[in-house]
């Protein structure tokens, strides 16, 4: 019985989340896999990412975890996207110009170059470093304070059409979607396994968490 | 807003941390595991671990160190060092770095950035500049541990980096490092004002007040030192503290 897949499609090192969920679920029978059958079998699925979009989506199509996904996500288990692994569920990454999962609607975008930071500084791309998480009171947010910093690295961000599924925001200059949920489907653009206390609680209230 | 990073810089030798004074009179500073998870304990936002084993013999220690850092860290790691080929980044990703950093192999072979941020990703390419200045508002790129002339130029070399595919810049100066007297403050500005990435202000930091001016006066999006932290003048705290009382955006 797998309790938890990490999925990997070849795209970035996985290495830092799979301690990351040890470390939260130490009982726990994690998997670092690629293969469908063991990732349709297990109960919970974290999905990450690193790397361009265009990369991804060939990697996932090409093992056939598209349809592995979505069948996850209809049977309402628990699945956790990181990163890229929250960028590709929408439907279309301006990266490369890349047709996505089509999981949530709306775009992914980039974020502007040339943006001064109120000291007049540029405003650097990639996005990187700790910024501030205003969430919601998704039960994954518990025992998170308001406002906690978080570990970001990313150059674009996800626009979802229906503010409804929105679950946090971070602000670069402007405020950008960094969280979104719907029933079974919660999704992260920063590192919770990169994110001290703050991201161990949000894998802690993952790993305990029941969608209803 | 984001906040500007402090990153603890740990040499590695031999199993141990050490830290000289321009790369001689090496002094040791203790466990690296240890060190690693003081500095988390203290709020340091990522750690960078340097390998400076000059034997070929003793390359498997820095792997054993960051796979038991990466147990019980979870903050990035940066881990830089004889990084010669893709492989070298692999192995560094598999034992636990979130990063891998690119010095003089960068300069041998500029496709190595190419093809690691290529296959990696971005996020994880930092490639580290040693610099020194050669006339007011120049400074040349030097490798093997500043022993070595390039005849580049930094800011450029900088960007074409950049568009290599790194996905920051670690700058240190060649100059400064482990004087004590702050930041060679003008080539930080002129780098980080040439780029779209982050630029890690390194070499010279002896004070707080030198890595506040790393942020306000060079416009660094990080700042790295040492031997500040290795031997108990201040704790990474106590430096955000300080920043934090210059305006300076920092995670608390």
């Amino acid at each position: 019985m797998v309790d938890i897949a990490v999925v990997d499609y070849g795209m970035g090192n996985l290495r830092s989340v799979q301690q990351a969920v040890r470390k939260v679920a130490p009982g726990a029978n994690i998997i670092v896999t690629g293969e469908p059958d063991v990732i349709a079998s297990a109960a919970r699925v974290v999905f990450p990412g690193q790397g361009a979009a265009p990369d991804c989506m060939r990697e996932i199509r090409a093992r056939h975890l598209d349809r592995v996904i979505a069948g996850v996500v209809r049977e309402g288990k628990p699945f956790l996207g990181i990163c890229m692994g929250l960028q590709v569920l929408f439907e279309h990454s301006e990266e490369g110009d890349t047709p996505c999962l089509g999981l949530f609607q709306g775009p992914v975008k980039r974020f502007a170059s040339g943006l001064l930071d109120a000291q007049g500084n540029k405003l650097k791309v990639p996005h990187m470093g700790w910024n501030r998480v205003h969430h919601g009171d998704h039960p994954l947010w518990a025992g998170i304070a308001q406002d906690a910093r978080f570990y970001f690295v990313h150059s674009y961000h996800v626009q979802p059409r229906d503010a409804g599924l929105v679950q946090a925001t971070s602000d670069y200059p402007q405020p950008f979607v960094c969280a979104v949920a719907r029933d079974n489907l919660f999704a992260v653009q920063f590192h919770p396994e990169k994110s001290a206390a703050a991201g161990l609680q949000l894998l802690q209230n993952f790993v305990n968490w029941n969608p209803l | 807003m984001l906040a500007k990073r402090i990153i603890p810089c740990l040499d590695v030798t031999a199993g141990r941390v050490v830290k000289g004074v321009s790369f001689v009179e090496l002094r040791d500073a203790g466990d690296p595991v240890e060190i690693a998870r003081r500095y988390d304990d203290q709020g340091a936002d990522e750690l960078t671990f340097l390998d400076i084993t000059a034997s070929s013999d003793d390359r498997g220690i820095i792997f054993r160190i960051i796979e038991k850092v990466a147990e019980q860290v979870f903050i990035p790691l940066t881990v830089g060092g004889g990084v010669r080929e893709v492989g070298d980044v692999r192995n560094l990703l598999n034992a636990g770095a979130d990063k891998v950093s690119i010095n003089t192999s960068a300069v041998v072979n500029p496709q190595l950035v190419a093809d690691a941020s290529a296959r990696y990703g971005s996020q994880c390419i930092v490639v580290a500049i040693d610099a020194k200045q050669v006339q007011p508002g120049k400074w040349e790129v030097f490798t093997h541990g500043g022993r070595k002339a390039t005849g580049l130029d930094a800011v450029e070399w900088a960007q074409k980096m950049q568009t290599l595919g790194a996905g920051e810049i670690l700058l240190t100066s060649m100059d400064q490092d482990g004087q004590k007297k702050g930041f060679d403050l003008a080539l930080t500005r002129a780098v980080t004002d040439a780029l779209e990435i982050p630029v890690i202000a390194s070499g010279g930091v002896g004070n707080l007040q030198h890595l506040a001016d790393g942020v306000k006066i060079g416009g660094a999006d990080a700042v790295l030192a040492a031997s500040i932290f290795h031997f108990g003048e201040y704790t990474v705290q106590q430096a955000k503290q300080y920043m934090a009382q210059q305006g300076i955006e920092v995670r608390l």
